[in-house]
């Protein structure tokens, strides 16, 4: 059934070095001819779709084999590993899980590899074009999937496969680039002049790049975006995730009237839920042998058992009897999981206002939004206390809040005054402050509280919440903190 | 029924007074330049018929979700309902109202105007005149330098050309933009602009809220923000310095200290100076800044003196740039309060404002809805009335903020037009 091999499909120019990637319609060839092979190149903009008999098994172990690749492409991508690392991990696991060989490989089967590949992105498309929620995971980690096949492609393929997408930028011409000359050169960064002579951009609409606009590394003016050659890479991907949204949000509208075989129906259901459950391993879980809290008993617990987080928002909201929107959110949704039912919310919050807000504006603006954290109001969702990942990553304070993690958020000087203030055992002169500032400093915030821990806790250094583990949710910290108290 | 404001004496114009509010909405609100701007075309299309309208009713009852067929649909419902203020959402995939009868998932956000919000709160830690709600034409110097810089920078860098300034009515601006390029962004996108434009970050426990220089706070600014910091100069001298002078108080000048290199020999001379002398103003300590870091810069002390240079621009920008509250650019379905809307604490109507005379605008001339009624107390009879009709709008300080309008509308409805027109002659 497989063609043995496909080294015959090796471009016949590419040891004639075409090593600059020029994109313009006009130098593009259309004398190519489709050769016998599906899979001309190693990447895959997965623009057609395949039209071959597959048997059922094929169907699901290829589409398994690729949502495990993916999903482990998102958690970790949440993980905030350094770029470098990061690649490398991904690298050893698709090797492993999902190998796509260069055309140049040897003792390979590409096309066993590449239908592998292009039959599981399909097959994921139908499970993941569903909810608008589904769509996006799935388009983020395809897209990530395919930067990384990207970058590590062999560079004469890669320009390869670029002429064959025939994508139509346009080239900002010598005139332009000079009357540019030095924003253009600003915003290249590390101004070489060696490099800014040999650099080319294209002009595109800004919208069509939004990371490059984000992160202010492209040159604007009257809504275009000047992208220089070597950010390239941005350009294709938004393409890639561009193309793929609309073709998924095609697929779910006409998925009802797909006259789907039953046997596939149950399959791809299956395949959307397990991307799901995979997300929820950073979530807490609240166990059951730690005792309900009253409202009554908050302000001890906090004293003993808040982390740095809750405990600067309870502080704040003691001195000031008020909190901001997401200040509120963060502390409400944490004093849930750590046992507060919601009569017992509605009490502490009340008497928390105290007497600078009436009942009824406490029952008309605050109470609302205490139930719906519970579930109780609106969609009825019971959300889930706040990781640290989601309060370093999400709704960033603004000037007036309060909320989000200290380390993060807090300047070096706030943080250390903060800390020694809260808990009385921490030593200004002693290393182990200076210890936590310098993780601070290289963003290892995780780490810094769980020294902290470590050390208000009386614990060695390098246990963490127990044989090792760093604080990774603030539900975690103070559990394990009544654990042990007891 | 009809509420004869005219004859009745007891009216006192107060605008939480739902009487007073049918009566703008019955005679002031305009309704046509309205429709048209949201719908940007004269028969009603997706973008009035699928878009939200949120209603704020008196005892602070809230319904979303509503959406109208056309411009007499609304205007009827607006009266029906008497809403103390009303919002505005975007197209959705689908009627808004409609939304129980259709499948979960089905209403999703599609199209909607680019829209930015400013508001006063940001600002309470720099400003010295007022706090809280209060707000006064010196504090409104932050503000106007604010949309000056944002009309500049959405004009010139992005390209948009139809942009509506809007006062909140109390103490904050927003922005429309209607460009369809505007309408069509996806919340990504959205996002990128807004965390392009964002610079000032951080929260209350942050003394420094610029890091606009890469990871090594040595790289060169992004050319977008040298534009910005020409023109901010100014306005930081104007209103940092004199209106505000924000450095007088010791607080204010500890501040500006703390947001300078630690370096005692000049830091420390200028704390010393400050101390001795209590009653220096703002734009003499910033001379003495300036005076102590220039002679600096042709010496061997080049490093220094660069150094102090990025921290004095990122002082400027700290006081004067823009502070945007991002959540409300970010996402197509956020919810903003409409123009022409009446503010219910101050009753000043929500009237466009000009971003070119935006530092001689003045909150407290802007027309309230008391002051409006009253001035249709004193209507000409209908004998005195001559030739056309004449909308009652026209006989009341209105009328110059609904010409402005209209003249915007107007160029809005010329670009779809020829947008339409060049896209049927494709189809040819």
């Amino acid at each position: 059934m497989f063609k043995p091999s496909t080294r015959h499909n090796i471009p016949a120019g590419s040891s004639s070095a075409a090593l600059e990637v020029k994109l313009n319609k006009r130098h593009f060839s259309f004398g190519e001819q489709e050769q016998s092979s599906r899979y001309r190149h190693r990447l895959n903009f997965y623009s057609k779709p395949p039209s071959l008999d597959i048997t059922i098994d094929e169907f699901e172990s290829f589409a398994i084999a690729r949502l495990r690749v993916l999903s482990y492409i998102e958690s970790l991508s949440h993980r905030s590993l350094p770029y470098q690392q990061f690649s490398s991990t991904v690298a050893t696991y698709l090797k492993q899980h999902l190998p796509l060989a260069s055309n140049t490989a040897r003792n390979v089967d590409l096309e066993a590899e590449r239908r592998k590949d292009e039959i599981g992105h399909w097959v994921l498309r139908l499970a993941f074009c569903r909810s608008p929620d589904l769509r996006a995971r799935f388009v983020r980690s395809e897209v990530a999937l395919f930067k990384h096949r990207f970058e590590t492609d062999d560079f004469v393929e890669r320009a390869e496969f670029l002429r064959s997408l025939k994508f139509d930028w346009e080239l900002v011409d010598e005139t332009e680039k000079m009357s540019s000359a030095s924003q253009l050169r600003t915003c290249l960064g590390q101004g070489k002049e060696d490099t800014f002579k040999v650099e080319s951009w294209f002009k595109v609409p800004w919208w069509t790049v939004p990371d490059l606009v984000g992160s202010r590394r492209v040159f604007i003016k009257g809504g275009m975006a000047y992208v220089p050659q070597s950010l390239q890479l941005s350009l294709v991907l938004q393409a890639f995730a561009a193309r793929l949204e609309r073709a998924l949000e095609i697929t779910a509208k006409n998925l009802p009237r797909l006259d789907e075989d039953e046997r596939l129906g149950p399959v791809i259901e299956h395949l959307a839920a397990s991307f799901l459950s995979g997300i929820g391993t950073s979530d807490f879980q609240p166990s059951e042998n730690n005792a309900a809290v009253t409202a009554e008993m908050v302000d001890d617990v906090a004293r003993k058992h808040f982390p740095p987080c809750m405990r600067n928002l309870y502080d704040r909201l003691k001195r000031d009897s008020h909190l901001k929107h997401f200040g509120r959110l963060q502390l409400g949704l944490f004093l849930k999981g750590i046992g507060l039912p919601l009569d017992e919310a509605i009490v502490f919050w009340r008497k928390m206002y105290g007497s600078t807000m009436s009942d009824d504006k406490f029952n008309k603006e605050y109470k609302y939004n205490i139930r719906h954290g519970y579930g109780q109001e609106g969609k009825r969702t019971n959300y889930p206390p706040r990781s640290c990942q989601q309060i370093l990553t999400q709704n960033q304070p603004g000037t007036q809040d309060t909320h989000g993690c200290p380390f993060r958020h807090f300047s070096p000087e706030t943080l250390s005054s903060f800390l020694l203030s809260t808990y009385p055992t921490l030593d200004r002169s002693s290393n182990d402050l200076k210890e936590i500032m310098d993780s601070v400093k290289n963003s290892h915030y995780h780490l810094s509280c769980t020294r902290v821990f470590e050390l208000t806790h009386g614990i060695k250094k390098g246990e963490g919440l127990g044989s090792g583990e760093s604080v990774t949710h603030p539900n975690k910290w103070t559990e394990r903190s009544r654990d042990l108290e007891k | 029924m009809p509420i004869p404001i005219k004859d009745d004496p007891m009216v006192d114009y107060d605008p939480s007074s739902p009487q007073v509010m049918n009566a703008f909405y019955r005679r002031l609100f305009p309704y046509r330049p309205f429709f048209l701007w949201l719908n940007q075309d004269h028969a009603p299309a997706k973008l009035f018929t699928h878009r939200e309208f949120a209603f704020t009713l008196a005892g602070d009852v809230y319904i979303r979700y509503n959406s109208f067929h056309s411009a007499d649909d609304f205007k009827k419902e607006l009266l029906r309902l008497n809403p103390s203020r009303f919002e505005i959402g975007p197209q959705y995939s689908a009627r808004p109202r409609d939304r129980k009868t259709l499948a979960a998932g089905a209403l999703q956000p599609q199209r909607r105007e680019l829209v930015f919000d400013i508001d006063m709160t940001d600002y309470d830690e720099i400003r010295t005149c007022c706090t809280d709600k209060k707000i006064c034409k010196r504090c409104w110097g932050y503000i106007a330098a604010a949309v000056k810089v944002l009309d500049q920078t959405l004009r010139e860098t992005f390209g948009f050309k139809h942009l509506l300034w809007v006062y909140s009515g109390r103490r904050g601006i927003h922005c429309w933009i209607s460009d369809s390029q505007a309408l069509d962004l996806n919340d990504d996108q959205r996002k990128a602009i807004v965390t392009f434009l964002e610079v000032i970050k951080g929260s209350k426990e942050q003394m420094k809220k610029v890091n606009v220089r890469g990871s090594n706070g040595e790289a060169p600014l992004h050319p977008f923000l040298e534009d910005t910091l020409q023109t901010l100069k100014f306005d930081f001298a104007r209103v940092c310095l004199e209106e505000q002078d924000c450095f007088r108080s010791e607080r204010g000048w500890e501040t500006l200290l703390s947001l300078l290199p630690q370096d005692r020999d000049i830091t420390g001379t200028l704390r010393n100076l400050w101390q001795s002398d209590p009653g220096r103003s703002s734009s003499d300590k910033w001379h003495d800044l300036q005076s102590r870091v220039a002679p600096l810069e042709d010496s061997d002390q080049h490093k220094t003196f660069r150094r102090y240079q990025r921290a004095m621009q990122d002082i400027i920008l700290q006081y004067t740039y823009p502070r945007i509250d991002s959540e409300v650019s970010k996402h197509r379905n956020h919810l903003l309060k409409s123009p022409f809307c009446i503010h219910p604490g101050t009753g000043r109507v929500c009237i466009p404002v000009n971003p070119s005379l935006v530092d001689e605008f003045d909150p407290d001339t802007v027309p309230t809805v008391g002051e409006l009624l009253s001035q249709l107390d004193h209507l000409p009879s209908e004998e005195e009335q001559k030739g056309r009709k004449i909308e009652d709008y026209e006989h009341t300080s209105l009328k110059p903020y609904v010409e402005m309008f209209e003249k915007h509308v107007a160029a809005i409805l010329r670009d779809t037009r020829a947008l339409k027109v060049k896209e049927e002659s494709m189809e040819f």
